[in-house]
């Protein structure tokens, strides 16, 4: 292999590393919104709960990514100095809590995915890889319960309560189809033994999901309709700015600060 | 400044089963009652190459008390003269509240926290329509009418519960 094949993997599975870091960490962001704010005490605690272990995954990924770069950055520079296309989360995990429907279907929608995902990934040839996604699923597990108990309480719930699960189904279904598209770098990846392809686990996760949404009496929009595309890519929505410029103002604005 | 080992006292190099010990003494911090032995997150306690090495595992991913607790081993080593260790943290295999002792599982009872009964989180697979939960006994008065609130309670490893019998509140330490 020459050198600069060598450092070619290398950068694949650096940036494979920070698509999970900044997944989790995106996703934490926005969970944390609610913190204070959540619709009943145990609420607000269950979901700053889980950005928590999601901030904690986020750390060990990110670490994680910083060592591969071996670049002298830290997982806080990752985080916290790069800007939005250079982050590589799915578009699900940046789109705004909007009511409280909208918050747990976007927690359903990735956990089933994370849960199947780390699943996979817990295979992997690479060792670090292997731990943190076994540690992480533990986690996800519990999330994954908990949202799909949500989701069918709320979805067979109330006229109310189910005309609002529906709807935040349908609003963000076309982030969907993102979790499942392969690029070069997970083609990559997958021929190296560290990660699944995403295709290969659309069944598991449509066979999940049709599970719940038969018992939340919620009607599964078309799979074969239009989807929204980039997030791995770098090519975020217009809400990821916003979120990145509540995220980073304290290390933008004082370089260095420390809790 | 030089420091020289004589600087640290009298336990340059105690035996790691000592300092096993002195490791009983170090508490967590968020549940002050059981210690990080009782807790089981300490892996290996090593003299290498003149240095002391403990190796942890993490509870939960972003539990904030982990690095409280690797300060507070620093601080009670250094109590006992011995130079701050190195603490290394390994991640697999995954911490499990199965590898919680027997005593600090008591102890946690005697403190008003429920002990995890069931076996660890089980990864393996997921369906909807899972098996009963055990009932969980109230620390207080020890009924197993209750009745859980939130999957989450004070802290990431808690769910809350409330006892139908004597209608107190309390923390259950979830399986892991």
């Amino acid at each position: 292999m020459s050198e600069n094949e060598f450092n070619h993997k290398l950068n694949d599975k650096f940036n494979h590393v920070l698509r999970l870091a900044d997944n989790a960490m995106i996703l934490s962001q926005r969970l944390s919104q609610w913190c204070g704010k959540g619709p009943a005490l145990e609420e607000d605690m269950a979901l700053t709960n889980v950005a928590l272990d999601l901030m904690g995954q986020a750390r060990l990924w990110y670490a994680y990514a910083a060592e591969l770069e071996g670049k002298g950055r830290t997982e806080d520079d990752l985080a916290f100095l790069r800007d939005a296309h250079d982050f590589h989360n799915l578009l699900l995990l940046e789109q705004p809590n909007g009511n409280y429907a909208d918050t747990l279907m976007r927690q359903f929608l990735f956990d089933t995915w994370h849960y199947h995902y780390l699943q996979a990934l817990k295979q992997s040839t690479d060792q670090q890889i292997a731990a943190i996604a076994e540690k992480s699923l533990k986690e996800v597990t519990y999330h994954l319960r908990r949202s799909s108990d949500l989701v069918v309480r709320l979805g067979d719930g109330t006229e109310l309560s189910q005309k609002m699960m529906q709807t935040a189904l349908e609003e963000l279904w076309r982030f969907t189809g993102e979790m499942f598209m392969d690029d070069e770098i997970d083609v990559a990846m997958h021929e190296a033994g560290i990660a699944p392809l995403h295709s290969d686990l659309r069944a598991a996760w449509d066979t999940y999901l049709a599970d719940v949404m038969h018992a939340a009496t919620l009607r599964l929009p078309d799979a074969n309709s239009w989807m929204q595309k980039g997030g791995k890519q770098g090519v975020h929505t217009e809400h990821m700015g916003y979120l990145l410029a509540e995220m980073q103002f304290l290390q933008r604005a004082y370089p260095g600060a420390q809790w | 400044m030089v420091v020289s080992a004589m600087d640290y006292g009298e336990n340059p190099s105690a035996s790691t089963g000592q300092i096993w010990q002195w490791l009983g003494e170090v508490r967590d911090p968020e549940i002050p009652v059981i210690s990080v032995t009782d807790l089981g997150i300490i892996r290996a306690v090593e003299w290498l190459g003149g240095e002391c090495v403990i190796t942890i595992t993490p509870t939960y991913s972003g539990c904030p008390a982990m690095d409280v607790i690797a300060e507070e081993i620093a601080e009670t080593l250094q109590a006992h003269g011995i130079k701050p260790p190195r603490i290394v943290y390994q991640l697999s295999p995954a911490w499990s509240t199965d590898w919680m002792t027997e005593a600090g599982k008591q102890k946690l009872s005697g403190y008003g926290i429920a002990p995890p009964q069931q076996q660890v989180v089980d990864i393996s697979s997921i369906q909807r329509y899972r098996e009963v939960q055990p009932a969980i006994a109230c620390p207080q008065c020890g009924s197993v009418d209750t009745q859980l609130v939130s999957q989450f309670g004070s802290t990431a490893c808690k769910a809350l519960y409330k006892c139908k019998a004597c209608l107190e509140p309390f923390d259950y330490f979830k399986p892991h």
